[in-house]
């Protein structure tokens, strides 16, 4: 084992350059790389890029997967909500239009009701204009007669005093109200 | 920590009484098998040995680690197709580009994985031996990087290729005459010095910090009568807990530094037209 490095170090003198390759050292490094560039070629790197490609497709491949089911149950839950919209739409609709529809019974209720009570009344006031008219008519019927009567009672009774003609007047509207209080208890 | 190395430390040591810091001369260690020494240095060191027994590790561990390819990692698994990714994603995809980094990723797996483990197993106990800390290995990774991005951008652009790297477009003709031969200097002679010399310097420093630490310590703890110089040996070996941790963390970033360069070189040559 008594080598170059030894004998140098021992003569103290000498310096070795860092500079200054070591030929064998070189050739070492050398061949040594390219049997390693040989095996990574050949066996090391087309594995792990086999391996790695295999991987990536994997995982790209789970990720689409993971992203379809996502968008599927983002479009279920687009359309549940736009059902639930919808039918939200129809119920206040539907609400709406009972409204609408109550609100218009009451006021055909109303309007019947009114004209109702407008033909009543009408019909009583044609009435009362009628009885009024039928009395009117018979009133100046009786009028006729009675002043009639009247006028001859008074003739007849041949107008002594004025307390005898008071008295015949009297008379007579007291026969008067007799045949009316009889001729409303017949009627 | 280092057996011969220490061997001498100590025999300096001994024989002067006073510290002698270790020196690059101790970087350099006796040659495993000491054929070809005629030729100046010996056949295999123990670096070379670490060079080679690192790509049996990286072989190994790979292999191991992706045997089942199975969709759900297991740990080893795992960790192969973290780094494979790394290199693939970072390193490749982001600065080759979508359209070009395929047939790339083993090369810059390659070198990744070849510097990051020849520098880890510069933190492993015995072994600690940073291979890049020698001037060849970096020498040489950076000369294959070098030779590969000049072929790419031959292949892609033909000879048009240099007039591209060279010529600065959009730059005024009287500037010419300055930038070309700075252009010519920066990308074919100071590119690959500095992308060889930044690694190996740096694992050079790391080194010689153990070193330090482990002959220092040795020194005052053996060497010294005093109780108290003793208990400074300690505090050394203390204070080199830190110091190693950082010096892991550079390990794996000039790892990631030499191959980021070399993937940034290769899109220059294969996008030499674009800018």
């Amino acid at each position: 084992m008594i080598s170059t490095a030894l004998i140098r170090a021992a003569e103290g003198d000498y310096v070795a350059n860092p500079l200054i390759p070591h030929p064998w050292e070189m050739a070492a490094a050398f061949i040594g790389f390219f049997v390693l560039l040989f095996v990574v070629v050949k066996f090391v790197a087309p594995k792990f890029e086999a391996t790695y490609q295999e991987r990536v497709a994997a995982i790209e491949g789970g990720i689409s997967e993971a992203e379809e089911a996502k968008a599927e149950a983002e479009s279920l839950k687009a359309e549940y909500e736009k059902n639930l919209a919808d039918s939200r739409a129809e119920a206040s609709h539907i609400r709406e239009e009972a409204r609408a529809e109550a609100a218009q019974i009451v006021a055909e209720a109303q309007e019947k009701a009114a004209a109702e009570s407008a033909r009543i009344r009408e019909q009583a006031q044609a009435q009362i204009e009628a009885e009024r008219a039928s009395a009117a008519a018979q009133l100046k019927a009786d009028v006729g007669t009675l002043a009639t009567q009247l006028a001859g009672r008074i003739v007849g009774e041949a107008l002594e005093d004025d307390a005898r003609s008071q008295r015949v007047v009297d008379r007579f509207l007291a026969d008067l109200d007799a045949e009316q209080n009889r001729a409303g208890a017949t009627q | 920590m280092r057996g011969p190395a220490l061997l001498t430390l100590a025999l300096r040591a001994a024989d002067g009484g006073e510290f002698q810091p270790p020196s690059i001369n101790d970087t350099h260690l006796p040659e495993i098998l000491p054929w070809g020494v005629e030729w100046g240095e010996g056949f295999l060191g123990k670096n070379g040995l670490v060079l080679l027994v690192s790509v049996v590790i990286i072989w190994a561990f790979f292999s191991f680690a992706i045997r089942k390819q199975s969709l759900v990692p297991t740990r080893t698994q795992f960790i192969g197709e973290s780094i494979y990714a790394f290199v693939r994603n970072s390193l490749g995809r982001d600065i080759l580009g979508e359209k070009h980094f395929k047939p790339w990723i083993p090369f810059l797996f390659a070198v990744f994985t070849f510097i990051l483990v020849n520098n880890l197993m510069g933190a492993i106990p015995v072994i600690q031996m940073p291979s890049f800390s020698h001037a060849g290995p970096a020498y040489v990774m950076a000369a294959i990087v070098y030779c590969t991005w000049i072929g790419v951008g031959i292949q892609k652009h033909g000879l048009r290729y240099f007039k591209l790297v060279t010529i600065p477009s959009g730059v005024p003709w009287y500037v010419m005459p300055v930038m070309i031969p700075l252009e010519i200097i920066s990308n074919f002679i100071v590119r690959p010095l500095t992308h060889s010399l930044r690694v190996m310097a740096v694992m050079l420093a790391g080194h010689m910090i153990v070193m330090i630490a482990a002959a220092g310590s040795e020194f005052l703890v053996t060497q010294q009568d005093n109780i108290f110089l003793n208990a400074t040996g300690i505090i050394v070996l203390i204070g080199f807990v830190p110091l190693y941790f950082l010096e892991l963390l550079l390990m794996v970033l000039q790892a990631f530094v030499f191959a980021l360069l070399t993937a940034i070189y290769l899109q220059g040559a294969i996008e030499a037209d674009s800018h």
